[in-house]
């Protein structure tokens, strides 16, 4: 058995939550790249998934979503990718303790290929860089993650596949009325496919919507393919009230949608944007009473 | 006079190859530049827009509609401007302060200048006071503030601020639009409007437009 359907064999996993608004906790300033303070503040980095891994993450991720050399060259920092990957992961497999699995996040570029802004090849170099920076550090799994468009997903794909690391690619179905593609009008069975071709261990959806909208997109996931599917939905849409963003739904809200996607065979279930490790530790609760039941 | 109805399906299947091959032949045959944007471009980019709306397309036919008229009207352009033509408006666009994502705001900026407007991109994390110079020194009337973070659109709302201080809020109506912001965030902040994509954004820019005349 490969080690990730061993991962799974005991049931389903509860991942993390948001990192970025954790870190906005800890004095993370507004339009501050989280991911630079792998280098600069580590200790508080490591703070977050320690607190995820005590809220009862199974799967804990790494704050490296923006740590592709073309992103960070946004912040002139393309020079620090190896350095900031690497620090990324070795900071989770500390918050970890050997209580829970690092998946080591990838984001998108943040360019469309189509408008001819960046090439292929471009890309390819970008995922290569930073998927071997994640896997030589010792990450468990690679997680592509918010990706909207195939091209740059394939991509991606293939780049973290030649570290020989399992691979779950997830989608951001943030469009459409029913919240089920992609900003670049990707279907669910689409991303399956991609996953499928390109070797993908899972498939799955992360933000986008809150945990409603996911319970169809598991269900058209689980029918296009026999993958593991991997879902991190929000916590509800976002209000700002009194100058603050809140998401709408509380933790226990939360965790009673986010427990159903268990229940309809998802095998990673865990929250992204307006999740914190008190909607984990309620979702991990109920997990417990599913598995128990 | 010949008809161009190929250019139409041309804008409208995103095909700028075809849709500057047939402006070329419709100027050679002297077509009025008018009638073809009349007639033709503008309803293949509302047809589009539609498509938009009823979920036929997405954002890659949308932004290849879009470059495909791009690709039309700057063969016009020279012509437009000799005959005193104006554009719909003036567009100052740009993604606020503390924010790198430009997808966003790059795609309605696409969808402006197909839709005839003349647009000045100020890029990404464009601080409140680069927002304010720009009014200052152009005659734009309509502003577009995007933001992909929930952290960083309350740099909409300072934005707005610093244009109200500066003198220049009656001058421009803001228009702000981005993943997080909702209608009620637009009012919140006292925009002028919120475009829940790039399509609504060009229709709110005709209306302010029209509006004002």
């Amino acid at each position: 058995m490969s080690r990730f359907r061993e991962w799974l064999a005991a049931g389903p996993l509860v991942t993390d939550g948001a990192w970025g608004t954790e870190l906005h906790k800890r004095g993370l300033a507004a339009g501050e790249t989280p991911d630079v303070w792998n280098l600069q503040h580590p200790e508080r980095v490591e703070e977050v998934g320690t607190a995820y891994r005590e809220a009862g993450s199974q799967v804990i991720l790494t704050n490296t979503f923006r740590s592709n050399p073309m992103t960070l060259a946004g912040c002139g920092l393309a020079g620090d990718t190896e350095a900031i990957n690497r620090a990324g992961v070795a900071i989770s497999r500390k918050a970890a303790a050997g209580k829970a699995l690092v998946f080591a996040s990838i984001g998108p570029t943040g360019k469309l290929l189509m408008t001819g802004d960046v090439t292929e090849e471009e890309v390819r170099r970008a995922f290569s860089m930073q998927a071997a920076a994640l896997a030589g550090a010792g990450a468990d799994a690679l997680l592509i993650e918010t990706m909207s468009d195939l091209s740059e997903a394939r991509l991606a794909l293939a780049a973290a596949c030649e570290t020989g690391l399992p691979v779950i690619v997830s989608f951001a179905f943030d469009s459409g009325r029913k919240h089920d593609r992609t900003m670049m009008g990707a279907t669910p069975e689409d991303a399956a496919r991609v996953a499928v071709e390109g070797g993908a261990s899972a498939v799955g959806a992360n933000c986008g919507a809150g945990p409603a909208a996911f319970a169809e997109i598991c269900r058209r996931m689980r029918a296009a393919c026999g993958l593991p599917v991997w879902l991190k939905p929000n916590a509800g849409m976002p209000s700002l009230v009194a100058g603050e963003v809140l998401y709408s739904e509380s933790a226990e809200k939360f965790a009673a949608s986010a427990a159903g996607l268990l229940g309809m065979g998802a095998s990673f279930v865990g929250g992204c944007c307006g999740t914190s490790p008190e909607f984990i530790r309620a979702l991990a609760k109920r997990a417990a009473t599913c598995a128990s039941g | 006079m010949a008809e161009f109805g190929g250019l139409y399906d041309a804008i409208l299947n995103g095909d700028q190859k075809v849709s500057a091959a047939l402006t070329r032949q419709a100027l050679a045959e002297g077509v009025d530049p008018a009638d073809l944007i009349h007639r033709y471009m503008i309803p293949a980019m509302d047809e589009a827009g539609k498509r938009f709306e009823c979920e036929e397309y997405f954002v890659p036919e949308l932004l290849l509609a879009a470059r495909a008229m791009k690709g039309a009207l700057e063969l016009l352009r020279p012509l437009l401007a000799a005959s005193g033509a104006q554009p719909a408006g003036h567009v100052l666009i740009g993604t606020v302060k503390g924010d790198l994502h430009d997808i966003g705001k790059n795609l309605v900026a696409s969808m402006l200048e197909g839709g005839g407007f003349q647009v000045t991109d100020l890029g990404a994390d464009v601080s409140p006071a680069k927002f304010v110079e720009a009014v200052r020194n152009t005659g734009a009337q309509i502003v577009c503030l995007s933001a992909l973070l929930t952290v960083t659109m309350t740099a909409m709302k300072t934005t707005i601020e610093a244009l109200q201080q500066a003198g220049l809020r009656d001058r421009v109506k803001v228009l702000i639009g981005g993943a997080p912001v909702t209608e009620q965030f637009a009012r919140e902040i006292g925009a002028d409007g919120y475009g829940a994509n790039a399509n609504v954004a060009v229709a709110l820019a005709r209306q302010i437009v029209a509006a004002a005349q």
